[in-house]
């Protein structure tokens, strides 16, 4: 058992997944009340589903007025929760493990070989594989993104130049919708990659520890294989 | 502990936590947590608040025209009718030096304003109008408003509906006693003879059928306001 996850990182991981749930949620439940980006008199080229609701059952809060309570108060928890995240991987050197490096496009191919079953063998990697690195990366761009689309409809006259710099206020709406489906894709392909080929990770991001033996690179493990017919599996079994 | 005990203890704790976050936002103790949210926010708020920042729609957006969504808590449009209420006048008081009725002919005479600017629906839509009126800061500076007065409560003739603002969102430049929309006298559906209209704060906070203007040294809560939305909803 090797030491994986500090706790500052896993606590800051739990915290964020609970403000980022009830984020989207109530988010949603605000977005019910105008499901649409349209201007009043305009249509609005780039969203196929105007005034279509989404399903109560994916949103918080209960009503329009109680959800934006939640949301202007979750947004502190998310923010100040990702401020110390951030801090404490740039001050322990966590972020050299994400940041991307030379060579991360070719070793990203690598691993989508790999999970296409073009090549047999698990590339070869460190504490996450190339896609999942880049994805990590990603995701706290994408939040960064998401709190100034928020602050820019939210204030769209005090803080009226950050809502012309996303194009105005339906814009600003707009990408605020975007990067938070982009933010729940990711998440989703998180969540199911974890349960797919590492659920070891799971205990390292609860109790620290990981068993480097049980890596997906030790067990040569990619999603569906156990879906496959066992002649299948042998010929694609690694050396 | 094996693999498979393991996911399955995972799976029982995520749903438990997930059930949980579903009753939390009934609960009292939740409440209290987001009532000091809500008056941190309002902090927030008013520290970014600066008369100089000033919005107007952007120069490809369409006009609303009769786009322009529009409700009212009565029953029926509210009109005001003169063979039963007299003539219609606007009722500026509270702290001020001199309380004063204003009918549309004294309004006409303050220095008119016109803006082409975004009204923001707290329900996430925006559209565009022209608006024309007078400024409030002026009216305040015409019956000489007290400096401690700190609020003001734009009251109506429909069913009681009023809002209470901060004093200094009141005094914006785009803050306006509106008589006109897009070069028309005001419409019944829109708050006619006069509503207030500022793209300062959001669209429940300005008060349409206009009959009283108060100063006051307390806030006093609103229509909407007293059911839980935001008091303060700037934007």
């Amino acid at each position: 058992m090797t030491a994986r996850h500090h706790w500052i990182v896993r606590v800051t991981h739990w915290v964020n997944a609970i403000a980022l749930t009830l984020m989207v949620g109530s988010g949603l439940r605000i977005f019910n009340a105008y499901p649409a980006f349209a201007r009043k008199g305009e249509h609005f080229c780039c969203y196929p589903f105007e005034h279509k609701a989404i399903p109560d059952v994916l949103t918080f809060g209960g009503w329009l007025g109680g959800a934006r309570h939640w949301h202007f108060a979750m947004m502190w928890v998310l923010v100040l929760n990702g401020l110390v995240y951030l801090t404490f991987i740039f001050l322990h050197g966590e972020w050299r493990d994400l940041v991307p490096r030379h060579g991360d496009p070719r070793d990203a191919l690598a691993m989508i070989k790999f999970y296409l079953f073009v090549t047999k063998t698990h590339p070869h990697q460190g504490k996450h594989n190339t896609l999942q690195k880049e994805t990590y990366f990603f995701l706290p761009i994408l939040a960064v993104v998401q709190v100034l689309t928020g602050l820019a409809i939210w204030k769209p006259v005090q803080l009226g130049w950050l809502t012309a710099l996303f194009g105005g206020y339906v814009w600003a709406r707009y990408w605020h919708f975007m990067t938070m489906l982009a933010l729940v894709v990711l998440s989703f392909a998180h969540i199911f990659m974890v349960f797919a080929v590492d659920p070891y990770s799971l205990r390292s991001m609860l109790t620290g520890g990981y068993r480097e033996d049980l890596s997906p690179e030790a067990r040569n493990a990619r999603p569906f294989y156990h879906l496959f017919p066992r002649w299948r599996r042998r010929a694609t079994e690694g050396e | 502990m094996d693999r498979r005990r393991f996911l399955s203890a995972g799976g029982f704790s995520l749903t438990a936590a997930f059930l949980a976050a579903c009753n939390v936002d009934r609960s009292p103790r939740a409440q209290r947590l987001l009532d000091i949210a809500e008056k941190r926010n309002e902090g927030v708020e008013r520290s970014l608040f600066q008369h100089a920042s000033m919005n107007s729609a952007r120069n490809g957006a369409k006009m609303a025209g009769a786009a322009f969504p529009s409700y009212f808590i009565s029953d029926n449009v509210p009109v005001w009718d003169e063979s039963v209420r007299g003539p219609w006048t606007l009722e500026v008081s509270g702290l001020v030096q001199n309380p004063t009725k204003f009918t549309l002919e004294d309004l006409r005479k303050l220095p008119f304003r016109s803006q082409r600017v975004d009204h923001f629906c707290v329900e996430g839509w925006n559209a565009v109008a022209v608006w024309g009126g007078i400024r409030l800061s002026d009216i305040a500076r015409a019956v000489g408003a007290k400096p401690d007065a700190g609020y003001v409560d734009f009251q109506s003739f429909d069913s009681g509906y009023h809002e209470s603002w901060d004093i200094d969102s009141a005094m914006h430049p785009q803050t306006l006693v509106v008589i006109a929309m897009d070069g028309h006298l005001l419409g019944m559906a829109h708050g006619a003879p006069a509503r207030i209209h500022s793209p300062i704060k959001l669209g429940y906070k300005n008060t349409k059928y206009l009959t009283k203007i108060v100063f006051l040294p307390t806030r006093n809560g609103g229509y909407w306001s007293d059911q839980g939305y935001e008091w303060y909803g700037g934007t």
